[in-house]
């Protein structure tokens, strides 16, 4: 029975991310691609417990979603510190103004 | 000869107790797994069909967030099938990944969401919405 389970959960999981994969191919911005990137990566967290369940070695493959996860994490972060553009306080200003006049 | 047979009746009946034996702990894991597959068909749904980054930001950030903790906690109560300590202590690992994405998954949605912020990706209006569905109707 849990053999049946963790089969049906890992083929359906698959099935399932294929959406989530093209949203990465032909995501407008970079910022869809990242995030699509981002849930296919916590999703196979879940997919290597499920391989532990079917290879009877759950306290191993535990850890390495752990670590799949800690990772997951540090990509999302450094990702979205390398896509930031900070703007300069006088720039931001300018910009400012520049609305303000538009609309008015 | 009837020792061989004897240990055979006691394989096999141990066999169908772990085999076929529903433990209700089992089923209610069953339960959380379907129900994670439903949340994650919903996150994938809203990334596909939804029109603008902020509101695909907001079906992946909490469809992911649930559906991973509840297909976590599901196998973690499914693969508790003899109560020893050995898989208690597995148990307990599953529930600390449980909590490294509870704590983890909405702090990498905020930030991506304000990189894009500031990266001066803004919001839909409604004019834009109207605009786009002008175009899909003169495109059909």
């Amino acid at each position: 029975m849990t053999e049946w389970f963790a089969t049906i959960m890992g083929a359906s999981l698959f099935v399932l991310m294929i959406p989530v994969i093209f949203r990465i191919c032909v995501g407008p911005t970079g910022f869809d691609r990242i995030l699509g990137v981002n849930v296919i990566g916590t999703k196979t967290a879940v997919l290597l417990v499920i391989i532990g369940t079917l290879y009877e070695r759950v306290e191993m493959f535990v850890d390495f979603a752990l670590t799949y996860a800690l990772l997951n994490f540090v990509a999302a972060i450094i990702v979205s510190r390398y896509l930031n553009r900070t703007i300069s306080l006088k720039d931001m200003e300018a910009r400012e103004k520049a609305k303000g006049e538009g609309k008015a | 000869m009837s020792e061989t047979s004897y240990s055979f009746f006691v394989l096999a009946s141990a066999t169908e107790e772990s085999g076929g034996g529903f433990l209700p702990l089992q089923i209610l894991g069953v339960v959380c797994g379907i129900l994670g597959l439903v949340f994650f068909f919903g996150s994938a749904v809203g990334m596909v069909r939804f029109p603008d980054f902020y509101t695909r930001m907001h079906a992946a950030g909490k469809g992911d967030t649930l559906s991973t903790m509840l297909m976590l906690v599901g196998f973690g109560l499914v693969t508790l099938e003899d109560f020893s300590i050995g898989s208690f202590l597995l148990l307990i690992k599953i529930l600390a990944v449980i909590l490294f994405i509870y704590l983890t998954t909405p702090t990498s949605s905020h930030a991506l969401m304000r990189a894009a912020f500031e990266d001066d990706e803004m919001p839909m209006t409604e004019e834009d919405l109207k605009k786009s569905k002008n175009r899909g109707k003169k495109k059909s």
